[in-house]
């Protein structure tokens, strides 16, 4: 498939006839092959890659920070629950680009703003997924620790976080793909200097469309490749999941 | 060891208020070494007494003693073994049985052993490795029976341990749990809606009514195991057991 892609590109390409509207692979293809040199005077596509990756880990760190013990604690607690449960259900719906006016009011034109567009795409995945996985951890493996002599302290440890450590990942997973998302739309946005997202809104001002298409590249092979470390992750130590009798 | 349960009843209340009695003064006297099971229709509260024994829940009135202490969480004297879906699908069959070791601290080096040596006398020598998702239901009951007594317990508690396995590997395993028995000369409470089970395996047989589950009549099985499952004297105490669950059971199930 993707292959086929490349191929029609191309032949639609030298139709169209038209770098400004679709560049020849062979005016895209240096700009992949020469990742460490500057383009466009923003610095090379490895510098402003990076820059966005550092902004997606913190948001998403965060993120993971404050959904895993709060969705521990709404699944286990009733109360936590319904006391957190409607004003989520209120946030969660708002885009995450909506946020941005907000953000720049509060904090600025600046890391701390990308980063919080960051936070509000990927918390939510990863709360609903903990709180499920949390309820999904099945009761008798909960009372044969208690047989067993398991403190609390020791069921939250031993039978709680690794019954429910698949569906966390699930939303982990589903959460750093909505942050590598927000981070490029969020630097495409007024304001940002650096990153992925504005070299590819810097290379559409200069016209230089073979540009945005390597960076689309780029963004897209990164999200890529993230996914697949997940998903390796997932098959080496979830692989029990759906197989438990 | 003595277990000693007087007048224990238990009564649900639910959401609309609505008082529900599971169990009706329940006084039951266990003596050391001996295999007890608790029979009963469904739904008369037999699975409800195990868990009231094993701390799990509380009783609402009257009281359990072990040793004479007063049961009100589990203890480390007990173990209890469940219907089904008891193990760690995470943890390998060597982790599952040493869970209780590795929750008291124990060292890795003398888990090992341990597990060993538990795994060899349910029959699983050299399944240590392997994950749960691996065994088939008899073997993965056996895994349970390890890891049950690898705490060593004086009881052990089981609720319908074999129920959900096909009839012929779940004789095979009353024929091992006996063998089991007879080695570590553990107490043992189980629970079953099968009256065969219950006259192959038990020393007493404890009747239940329908709810609230009172004692119906105690059936001591004389003679010593394995019993003939086809011998005349099992077949009387059959019928007469089954006639008791007949009388007891919802004639609209």
């Amino acid at each position: 498939m993707p292959i086929l892609l490349i191929i029609g590109w191309e032949v639609a390409a030298i139709i169209v006839n038209n770098p400004f509207f679709l560049p020849k692979l062979e005016t895209v293809i240096p700009v992949l092959l020469s990742p460490f040199s500057d383009i466009l005077g923003t610095g090379s596509l490895v510098e402003n890659a990076l820059v966005s990756i550092e902004r997606v880990v913190l948001g998403f760190a965060l993120a993971a920070a404050v959904a895993i013990p709060l969705g521990i604690g709404m699944g286990r607690f009733a109360v936590l629950n319904d006391f957190f449960d409607t004003t989520i259900e209120l946030i969660r719906p708002v885009p995450p680009l909506a946020w941005v006016p907000l953000a720049l009011a509060w904090f600025k034109i600046g890391i701390v703003s990308i980063v919080f567009i960051i936070f509000i795409g990927a918390v939510f995945p990863i709360l609903l997924n903990t709180v499920d996985g949390v309820r999904g951890v099945k009761n008798t493996w909960v009372e044969v620790s208690t047989t067993l002599g398991a403190s609390e302290r020791q069921i939250l440890t031993k039978v709680i976080l690794p019954g429910a450590a698949p569906t966390i990942w699930t939303g982990l997973r589903v959460g750093f793909g909505i942050s590598w998302m927000c981070v490029v739309a969020a630097e495409i946005l007024p304001g940002p200097t650096s990153g992925l997202g504005y070299l590819i809104m810097y290379a559409y001002n200069l016209g230089q469309i073979n540009v945005i298409i390597a960076g689309i590249i780029v963004i897209g092979l990164i999200g890529l490749v993230v996914d697949q470390g997940f998903r390796a992750v997932e098959k080496r130590w979830f692989g029990w999941r759906g197989l438990e009798r | 060891m003595t277990l000693e349960l007087k007048n224990v009843s238990r009564t649900f209340v639910s959401e609309d208020n609505q008082t529900m009695e599971a169990l009706s003064d329940i006084s039951l006297s266990v003596e050391n070494e001996e295999f007890i099971c608790i029979l009963g229709p469904s739904g008369c509260g037999k699975t409800t007494l195990l868990r009231i024994i094993a701390g799990l829940e509380s009783a609402s009135s009257g009281s359990i003693t072990l040793d004479g202490a007063a049961i009100t969480r589990p203890s480390p004297k007990m173990a209890m073994i469940f219907q089904e879906y008891s193990l760690y699908p995470w943890r390998t069959v060597e982790e599952n049985v040493t869970l209780g070791m590795e929750l008291r601290g124990v060292k890795k080096a003398e888990r090992s052993a341990a597990a060993g040596k538990y795994l060899d006398l349910v029959g699983l020598s050299g399944f240590g490795k392997r994950h749960p998702h691996e065994l088939s239901g008899g073997m993965r009951q056996r895994v349970a029976v390890a890891r049950a007594l690898a705490i060593e317990p004086s009881i052990l508690l089981m609720d319908e341990p074999f129920g959900a396995l096909d009839a012929q590997t779940r004789n095979r395993m009353q024929h091992e749990l006996l063998r089991i028995w007879d080695k570590t000369k553990k107490t043992i409470l189980f629970v079953t809606h099968s009256v065969d089970e219950a006259v192959f395996l038990a020393d007493r047989i404890v009747v239940l009514t329908q709810r609230p589950g009172r004692i119906k009549e105690i059936v001591r099985i004389p003679g010593p195991h394995p019993r003939d499952r086809t011998g005349e004297e099992f077949g009387q105490i059959r019928r007469h057991l089954l006639e008791m669950i007949r009388e007891e059971s919802d004639p609209i199930q």
